[in-house]
């Protein structure tokens, strides 16, 4: 440490002491030394050319030229080519560039660039080749490359082997500024894995098989994972804002609405062509970015010239993946959907899909068997609206043929949606329509029957108000629709909304009818559809709504008495619970369909903060109000290894399951209990044994100082004094009976 | 448990105190001045009148012969009990937040409030017993507060100590002869202020009620903490049962947010905790405005809460809440019994 100046000592402010030609400075001199002579940032060394003789030589010259010239300014004079002593070239060439710049993006833009057939040039600075090829620097002999040991990775799926054999989920919290990980205790308090303060700075995030736990930073994303919950891996977006991964978590992509920019020195994972760029595609393996992407600029004027209304705030997911990993796809709104092959990230034919119009596409959320069609594709749907007379269409597009498999033309057509079920079996398509005059709306639903032979659309009844939510039963074929008579606009009072449930007709066989009508119920505030991700059951909720926060529960299945009216359909409605939870704002499934979690987030309002959970049936387990609670999220599952035998097995001998499951539950309770009376005992014993050696302490002060206990001289005088009666009188009716004296 | 409604008060409910025989309650609110009622019946006793100004605080003898009220006036006053007879005034530079006789009625402390330049204080007045004598102008001892104003003060048991509670969620204990610091704990969070201090029968341990939500149970002698309360909102008061190991504590969403909060959303209710396992095992609504103070009746009879809404609202306890016992307290009362 240099000595500070109240430290300094006599001897180092004492000048005298020494002779300054003493001083030894050459090492100095040497490190701070100007040389004039290494100015050569401008200078390239360019291998692999062709072996010319003397007179060919200005013609490889002016050929090279011509390339040279295309990434920046230089001229015949600056190419210097070395001959050796029998006439011929050396194959290689010096050049010097105006700039420092000029020659980086040579090095950059030329190496590996073919100069014909036989011959590829090489790109090198000068300075490269004299810090990396100078004597000395390069060993004569080979030396193998150190192997690094082999070491185990920690196992990435421990959790799916509950310690305590309960088969519980996990779930993450982020309250106040720290995450934690916890079991899922039920009634109970949750048990902790891991807790961290500061673990994000903005929000978390699981992977979609719950692999990884994502934290968000201003450098990037880091992903968590494992037993000891260490970081995996990091991507260094900086200013990262969302990231979306694919559904097998094999990419992910992140965003930030700042351009990246890279400084000088350089950037630990992107390069500098990323500068400029919002999107990256990133491999979850290797940690290595695949390829980066700037914003779109929306254009603001339509192709007739008129103003288009402004996009909605910005397009998430804006880059979204196929089921498989395969294929990743952006669309540019009106124009093209632009479809990438993974990983090498190229466009797909090397050609954008060009559909005029193109408002919005999604793809199937599973890889799709079609009926007669035995080859492997993706699908994805995307609808375009009415162009001059052309109608408004839905079409479904099959990668990688880029076959148009099935469209459907539609008239009057204001807005669409394009809603998968979770198998891809069905497409519904929401279509808002206008009548003739625009003063009058309809919506109607366009299901898309993909699984079937020729793609079949069924039209579901029109629908007069405006419809505000549809969710799909997951791996099923029902269907929740909200709906209210006004369009929700930025009025202080929502209008009241409908929840219409659908399901399908019976028919013989394996058969699935058609869509109809099961029930309408009116004069709700609710607003969110919430399905188990094992369909039956579904949360029908009022969120963020100052009207109510109301959460029913709803069994489609119900194994009651059914209605003669719903004698032909497939499902059996039954409310099973009704829960308010105040102030509300977000909802979610536990992976395995057994629980439900609500909870208040500080994020949306400061009142109330904290979560319940419930069961499926609707039953309320447990509250916890949390300050400033943030988020809460389940760890998602991969999907089951067990067979659909293994499955079917099961599923037969639940009974046999749940009995040892149910002794087991009942065990521990009682133990639990018994722990909790353990504790109780010793916290008594505890205090008296505190309050005896208080009280033996304060009357051995008493005595010390001659005190008598007041208590003691209370009770004496209470004894002297007169007694004071105090009458209380009681009054009692114990029976009143009337008879009538005749 | 059908509680005795009490509107005697126009203004706020600032602190409530039975007397050691249980029989008289006071009460004192921001309408400048005391009441005295039976607590069996709730019917009046009378009013003392003179404060010019909101009244912090009241305390009474144990011999119930007098009581002492602080004000926003700047004044302690000094009040025989049965004629309402105002016996002397003591005046100081700020308000008095709030005064407690020590164990004998010897002494009275009061709390100074700290503004316009004045640091908060704790002074210690002597106090004839005899209800004709002469009252000293003396003050017997004055500590003055200078990191943290004291909020709240009382004495330990045989005067050996008093303990205060600090704006900034600390507890002291100075030395009662003296005047001097003997310790000064953290014991609730940072800055956030004590609002109440009330003491067990033989003051050797007080439970504190704090905004940081939370209520402890402290010893005098060490100030270590024994128990903790936690709670779900800002609290007022607490208070600790006689005859049955309760404590009682009330507060609620301060005043001023109240309108931004669904009715039912203010937590105006008194929360009942098992004092040794700290468990809550019950609460008792009826207030519609925070409650300020709660006090427990120190024969175990019954307890009484004063709120924001004016009201004093006296609960005389059912025979369920005395026969309600753990099963582990019956296993240690049979064995006592034996």
């Amino acid at each position: 440490m240099a000595p500070s100046f109240d430290h300094l000592r006599d001897a180092d402010v004492d000048e005298d002491d020494y002779d300054e030609n003493e001083i030894d400075l050459s090492d100095l001199r040497e490190k701070y030394e100007v040389q004039l002579e290494q100015g050569f940032d401008t200078f390239v060394v360019i291998d692999g050319l062709p072996e010319v003789t003397e007179e060919q030589k200005p013609k490889l010259v002016k050929f090279l030229l011509k390339k040279l010239k295309s990434v920046g300014n230089t001229k015949e004079e600056s190419i210097f080519m070395p001959m050796a002593d029998n006439g011929k070239s050396l194959r290689f060439a010096f050049v010097e560039y105006s700039t420092p710049a000029e020659a980086a993006a040579a090095v950059r833009q030329l190496d590996m660039v073919p100069l014909d057939k036989k011959h590829t040039l090489r790109v090198n600075k000068m300075t490269d080749i004299e810090r990396f090829g100078r004597e000395g620097r390069v060993e004569e002999e080979y030396q193998p490359p150190m192997i690094e040991e082999f070491k185990e990775k920690e196992h990435m799926r421990s959790w799916l082997a509950d310690p305590s054999g309960r088969g519980r989920d996990q779930f993450a919290m982020y309250r106040g500024e720290s995450v934690g990980v916890f079991w899922n205790n039920e009634k109970d308090t949750p048990e902790n894995v891991v807790d961290r303060q500061h673990w994000t700075e903005s929000f978390i995030q699981w992977s979609p098989l719950g692999t990884f736990l994502t934290s968000v930073h201003q450098q990037g994303v880091q992903l968590w994972g494992g037993p000891s919950w260490t970081r995996q891996r990091r991507f260094a977006h900086p200013f990262v804002n969302m990231l979306d991964f694919s559904p097998g978590e094999k990419y992910v992509v992140t965003w930030s609405n700042r351009p990246i920019s890279i400084p000088d020195e350089g950037h630990p994972q992107l390069a500098a062509d990323d500068d400029g760029k919002n999107y990256v595609i990133w491999d979850v393996e290797t940690g290595k970015p695949l390829r980066s992407f700037a914003n779109l600029d929306l254009p603001t004027t339509g192709p007739d010239g008129q103003p288009l209304k402004a996009p909605p705030k910005f397009p998430w997911p804006a880059f979204k993946w196929s089921a498989d990993d395969k294929y990743v796809a952006r669309l540019t709104q009106g124009q093209s959907i632009s479809v990438y092959e993974l990983p090498r990230m190229t466009l797909l034919d090397k050609t954008t899909i060009k559909i005029e119009g193109v408002q919005d596409f999604e793809w199937a959320p599973a890889t799709v068997q079609r009926d007669g069609n035995k080859k492997y594709e993706q699908l994805f749907c995307y609808w375009t609206p009415e162009l001059g007379s052309n109608p408004a269409k839905v079409g479904l597009m099959s990668i990688p043929s880029k076959e148009v498999v099935r469209s459907l033309n539609l008239f009057s057509v204001s807005d669409a949606k394009l809603h998968w079920q979770s198998d891809g079996t069905y497409l519904a398509v929401k279509v808002d329509r206008h009548s003739k005059s625009k003063k009058s709306q309809a919506t109607t639903l366009e299901i898309f029957r993909v699984k079937e032979k020729g793609v079949p659309v069924e039209v579901v009844d029109t629908i007069k108000d405006t419809v505000i939510n549809f969710a799909w039963e997951p791996k099923g074929d029902r269907f929740v629709v909200i709906t209210t008579t006004e369009p929700a606009g930025q009025t202080a009072v929502p209008p009241k909304t409908s929840v219409a449930f659908f399901c399908p007709e019976k028919v013989k066989g394996n058969a699935v009818g058609n869509f109809k009508h099961l029930r309408t119920l009116e004069k709700k505030n609710s607003n969110s559809i919430y399905w188990s991700p094992r369909g039956r059951f579904v949360v029908v909720a009022t969120i963020a709504n100052a009207q109510g926060s109301d959460l029913e529960f709803y069994d489609m299945d119900f194994e009651g008495e059914k209605p003669e009216s719903d004698k032909d359909l497939t499902a059996n409605l039954q409310l099973m619970n009704v829960n308010d939870h105040y102030g509300v704002t977000d909802v979610q499934w536990d992976p395995s369909g057994r629980f439900v979690t609500s909870w208040a987030s500080a994020w949306k309002h400061a009142m109330e903060n904290g979560y319940h959970i419930y069961d499926f049936k609707g039953e309320q387990l447990r509250e916890e109000p949390l300050e400033k609670f943030k988020q809460w999220a389940w760890r998602p599952r991969p999907a089951t290894l067990l067979t659909k035998e293994e499955q079917k097995q099961i599923r037969k001998n639940l009974r046999e399951y749940s009995k040892t499951f149910e002794q087991e539950d009942a065990e521990r309770v009682a133990g639990a209990d018994q722990a909790v009376v353990e504790e109780r005992r010793r916290m008594l014993d505890e205090w008296y044994a505190w309050r005896q050696s208080v009280e033996e302490e304060l009357e051995w002060e008493r005595e010390e100082l001659g005190l008598s206990n007041p208590a003691d001289a209370a009770t004496a005088k209470g004894e002297e004094g007169e007694g004071e009666v105090i009458e209380e009188i009681v009054e009692e009716v114990l029976e009143e009976t009337e008879e009538i004296v005749q | 448990m059908r509680p005795i409604l009490l509107s005697g008060h126009e203004r706020a409910l600032t602190q409530i105190k039975f007397n050691r025989d249980g029989d008289l309650l006071f009460s004192v609110a921001k309408d400048q001045h005391v009441c005295a009622w039976f607590s069996h019946n709730g019917e009046r006793l009378g009013t003392y009148k003179g404060h010019q100004g909101a009244i912090w605080t009241v305390d009474v003898t144990p011999d119930s012969s007098m009581i002492a009220s602080g004000s926003a006036d700047n004044t302690i006053r000094l009040w025989e009990v049965k004629t309402g007879r105002l016996l002397k005034t003591w005046e100081f530079p700020t308000a008095v937040k709030r005064v407690e006789f020590n164990e004998e009625g010897t002494q009275l402390l009061g709390v100074t409030e700290k503004r316009m330049g004045h640091l908060g204080s704790i002074v210690v007045l002597n106090i004839n017993p005899d209800i004709n004598g002469e009252q000293s102008d003396e003050k017997e001892l004055t500590i003055v507060c200078d990191e943290s104003k004291a909020t709240v003060a009382g004495w330990s048991y045989m005067n050996k100590y008093i303990i205060a509670g600090h704006e900034d969620g600390s507890v002291s204990q100075y030395d009662a002869k003296t005047g001097e610091q003997l310790e000064n704990l953290p014991i609730h969070d940072l800055n956030m202020q004590l609002t109440d201090l009330q003491w067990s029968n033989d003051r050797t341990y007080f439970i504190t009620a704090s905004k940081d939500k939370t209520s402890k149970l402290v010893a005098s002698r060490d100030l270590e903490v024994l128990k903790t309360y936690p709670s779900d909102t800002p609290l007022n008061s607490a208070t600790m049962t006689p005859k049955k190991d309760f404590v009682i504590l009330g507060g609620g969403q301060a005043a001023m947010d109240v309108t931004t909060t669904a009715a039912r959303q203010g937590k105006f209710e008194a929360r009942f905790y098992h004092k040794i396992f700290e468990d809550e095992i019950g609460r008792v609504r009826g207030h519609f405005g925070p409650l300020n103070t709660v006090a427990a009746d120190p024969t175990g009879k019954s307890y009484a809460s004063g709120g924001e809404d004016g009201y004093v609202r006296v609960h005389h306890f059912d025979k369920g809440f005395f026969d309600f016992s753990y099963e582990v307290e019956r296993e240690r009362q049979r064995a006592m019994q034996q």
